[in-house]
C-alpha cells in the first residue's frame, strides 16, 4: 500500500459563541477548543460526544459552514480557512455533508431529480438537463433508489429511502470527503444496518473519506477506523477504534463505554440507587 | 425504603392492583380519508411488579397500542374496531370522561419520549406536579407541595427545592425526564406506560434514567409497559417481551426466553442487525425491503414477503400461538426451522 494521503487536516480549531445578553454582555462559551485531527484517504474518523460536546460544531467548522475564531483547515492540501466566495464554493465540491434528518434537509417542494441534481447546477453548469437527469439516476442507483423516484417528492419516501437520497445528493458532485452528522440516529435498527452497509460499499468503491459524527458508540465501533472523543469542546481522547474500545484511557471515555446498552438480560447490573 | 402510601388510600373507585388487560384490541387510523387497520387483535396483560417490553420498528403500531392503554389518540382519529381494555375487569370503553380522568394518572400514567414537549413551558415545575397530585389524591395544597418535593427527591433530582420554583427551560433533557417521571408517579398509579423514555437523551443520561425507572418500578411494585425499538433497553428492564410487526404481536415470552431462544424470523433478524452484535468493519445482516404500511398488509403472515422461510403455508393467516409452550408464543408455522444465513443486502 502506498503512503496515506491526508485529505482533511484540521489544526487547533477554536470557536466561541456568546450566550445571552441581547444588548451586549452575556457569557462567552468555548464550543470548540483547540481541536486538531487529520483524515486520510479511504478512512473513517468518528467524532463521539454527547449533546453540547462540540462535535457538530467541529464538523461545521471543518466544512466552513461556520468560521473559526482560530486554527486552520486544509482540504486536499489547500488552506480553506481564509478563502471565500467563489473560491470556497469551488472547494466545497470536495467536501459534502449528510444530515441526521433527511426530511428536514430535502426541500419538500422540489422533485428528487432537482434536489439531488442541485450540486451539479453549481459545480457543472455546462451539463444539459438530460445529462443531469442521467447522472442523478446513476447516483441514486448507486444508493439503492430506482429511477421511478426521479419525479417524486420527499414525502413519498420512508426515512431510510430519504437518507439514501440525502447520500446521493452529497455524492453527486463526486466529493473526496463526506461529513456525516448522525446519519443513522433517526432510523430503525434494520434500516440503520442497510444504510451502514451502503456507506461501507460506497466508501470502498470511491475511496471516500468519512468524518462521522455520532453519539452512538456501537455504530461508531462498527464503522470507524479512528475515534475522537469530545467533551465540552475539547478532544479528551483519540485513537484507533479497537484500541479505544478495549483500552479507554480517559475517565469520560470509560463512562461512555460503561453506559452503552447491554446485549442480554444476564448483563444487568443489580439495581442500585440511581 | 420509601414511604409509599397504601395503594388504595386516596382513591375513589376500584382497588388498583390486579391487572390491566388489552384483549384482542384492533384500532384503525385515518390515512388519506380512509380508516385503515393499524393494530390488529393485540392482546397484552400488565401485571403489578412486572415490566412488559413492547418492541418493534416505527410504523408497527406499538405507540398506538401504548396510547390506547390510556384511551389517548382518539382525538387524532384513532378508532377502536374491536376488542377491549380492561382495568381489573372493567372496560375503559364503558367509562365516562370523569372516570377516565381519574384512571389516567391515578391508576395508570404515561412517560413520553420527548421531555420538552410534554411539559408546559409557562408553569413552574412545582405547580405542574402539584396539579397532578391535587387531581388524584385527597390532599390540601401544603400536603401536595410537600409531596411534590418528596417526589423530586425520589427521582434523584439535585436541589429539588430550587427546581420546584423553576420553569422547564431551565432544566436539561435528563432533568426534565426526571420531572416527567415524578409527575407520572404523583397520583400513585399502579401501572406506567413508558413510550421510548430514554430515546431523546444522551447515552450517559439514558443509563441513569433506566436505573431510576427500574428502581421506582421495583420499589412501588408497578406494572409497566415499556415501548421501545431498542433491544438493549428491553435487556435492561423487561421481565416479559412482546415483539410487534405490522400491527400484530409476532412473538412473546419471558425476557430470558426471547433472548436465549428467539424463534420468529423477524425477531431473530431484528436482534441480528444491531451493531452491538456484529463484528466491526464487516457488512451487517439486514432484512431486505420495508415494513408494509397499514392498508398494505398481506392476508397471510405479515412478515412473509421479507422472510427467508416463507412458503405456501404462510399465505393463510397465522395464529398468535402457532408455536407455543408455557413461557413463549410465536406467530410462525416455521418457528423451529433453521434460518438460512441472512443475506447481506445493500
Amino acid at each position: 500500500m502506498s503512503a496515506p494521503v491526508t485529505v482533511l487536516e484540521v489544526e487547533k480549531l477554536t470557536k466561541s459563541f456568546r450566550r445571552g445578553g441581547i444588548w451586549g454582555g452575556g457569557v462567552t462559551h468555548k464550543a470548540v477548543d483547540n481541536v486538531s485531527f487529520a483524515l486520510q484517504e479511504g478512512e473513517t474518523v468518528a467524532i463521539v460526544g454527547e449533546s453540547g460536546s462540540g462535535k457538530s460544531t467541529t464538523a461545521r467548522l471543518a466544512m466552513r459552514l461556520l468560521d473559526a475564531d482560530a486554527g486552520s483547515v486544509h482540504l486536499l492540501g489547500e488552506e480553506i480557512t481564509s478563502i471565500s466566495g467563489k473560491e470556497l464554493r469551488i472547494k466545497r465540491k470536495d467536501i459534502q455533508m449528510v444530515f441526521q434528518d433527511p426530511f428536514a434537509s430535502l426541500n419538500p417542494r422540489m422533485k428528487i431529480v432537482e434536489t439531488v441534481g442541485e450540486g451539479l447546477r453549481v459545480h457543472q453548469p455546462e451539463m444539459s438537463r438530460q445529462q443531469r437527469r442521467e447522472k442523478v439516476a446513476e447516483t441514486l442507483a448507486l444508493c439503492g433508489i430506482g429511477d421511478e423516484a426521479l419525479d417524486r417528492y420527499p414525502h413519498q419516501f420512508s426515512g431510510g429511502q430519504r437518507q439514501r437520497i440525502g447520500i446521493a445528493r452529497a455524492l453527486i458532485v463526486e466529493p473526496k470527503v463526506l461529513v456525516l452528522d448522525e446519519p443513522v440516529s433517526a432510523l430503525d435498527v434494520s434500516v440503520q444496518a442497510q444504510i451502514l452497509n451502503l456507506l461501507k460499499k460506497i466508501q470502498a468503491e470511491r475511496n471516500l473519506s468519512y468524518l462521522f459524527i455520532s453519539h452512538d458508540l456501537s455504530v461508531v465501533r462498527h464503522i470507524a477506523d479512528r475515534v475522537l472523543v469530545m467533551l465540552e469542546g475539547s478532544v479528551v481522547e483519540q485513537g484507533d477504534v479497537a484500541e479505544l474500545f478495549s483500552n479507554p484511557q480517559h475517565a469520560y471515555t470509560q463512562n461512555l463505554l460503561a453506559a452503552r446498552p447491554i446485549n442480554h438480560p444476564r448483563e444487568r447490573q443489580q439495581p442500585v440507587s440511581a | 425504603m420509601r414511604h409509599t402510601p397504601p395503594m388504595t388510600d386516596h382513591l375513589s373507585g376500584a382497588t388498583k392492583t390486579r391487572s390491566l388487560e388489552l384483549r384482542e384490541l384492533s384500532l384503525s387510523v385515518p390515512i388519506e380519508g380512509e380508516h385503515v387497520t393499524a393494530v390488529a387483535g393485540v392482546s397484552l396483560t400488565l401485571h403489578p411488579g412486572r415490566v412488559l417490553g413492547l418492541v418493534g420498528e416505527s410504523g408497527c403500531g406499538k405507540s398506538l397500542t401504548a396510547q390506547a392503554m390510556l384511551r389517548l389518540g382518539e382525538h387524532q382519529g384513532v378508532v377502536r374496531e374491536g376488542g377491549d381494555i380492561l382495568l381489573d375487569g372493567e372496560s375503559l370503553f364503558s367509562m365516562d370522561e370523569e372516570s377516565l380522568r381519574k384512571v389516567r394518572g391515578g391508576h395508570l400514567s404515561m412517560v413520553f419520549q420527548e421531555p420538552m414537549t410534554a411539559l408546559n413551558p409557562v408553569f413552574s415545575i412545582g405547580s405542574q406536579i402539584t396539579e397532578v397530585i391535587l387531581l388524584h389524591l385527597d390532599m390540601d395544597r401544603n400536603e401536595a407541595n410537600a409531596r411534590a418535593l418528596k417526589l423530586l427527591q425520589d427521582v434523584g433530582m439535585p436541589d429539588p427545592e430550587a427546581v420546584l420554583k423553576q420553569y422547564p427551560d431551565a432544566l436539561s433533557g435528563g432533568m426534565r425526564q426526571r420531572v416527567l417521571i415524578a409527575m407520572a408517579m404523583a397520583g400513585e398509579p399502579a401501572y406506567i406506560v413508558a413510550d421510548e423514555p430514554t430515546t431523546a437523551l444522551d447515552v450517559s443520561v439514558q443509563k441513569r434514567i433506566i436505573l431510576l425507572l427500574r428502581n421506582l418500578q421495583l420499589d412501588r411494585n408497578l406494572g409497566m409497559l415499556l415501548v421501545t425499538h431498542d433491544f438493549g433497553l428491553v435487556a435492561e428492564m423487561a421481565d416479559d417481551v412482546a415483539v410487534m410487526y405490522a400491527g400484530q404481536i409476532v412473538e412473546s415470552g419471558t425476557v430470558e426466553e426471547i433472548f436465549n431462544k428467539p424463534m420468529h424470523p423477524y425477531t431473530r433478524a431484528l436482534m441480528g442487525c444491531r451493531p452491538e452484535v456484529t463484528a466491526p468493519g464487516v457488512l451487517m445482516p439486514v432484512i431486505a425491503g420495508q415494513v408494509p404500511p397499514p392498508g398494505s398488509w398481506p392476508s397471510g403472515c405479515h412478515f412473509a414477503e421479507r422472510c427467508p422461510l416463507a412458503d405456501d403455508a404462510c399465505l393463510e393467516p397465522i395464529a398468535v400461538d402457532a408455536w407455543s409452550d408455557a413461557e413463549h408464543q410465536v406467530r410462525c408455522v416455521h418457528a423451529e426451522a433453521k434460518i438460512p444465513e441472512l443475506e447481506v443486502a445493500i
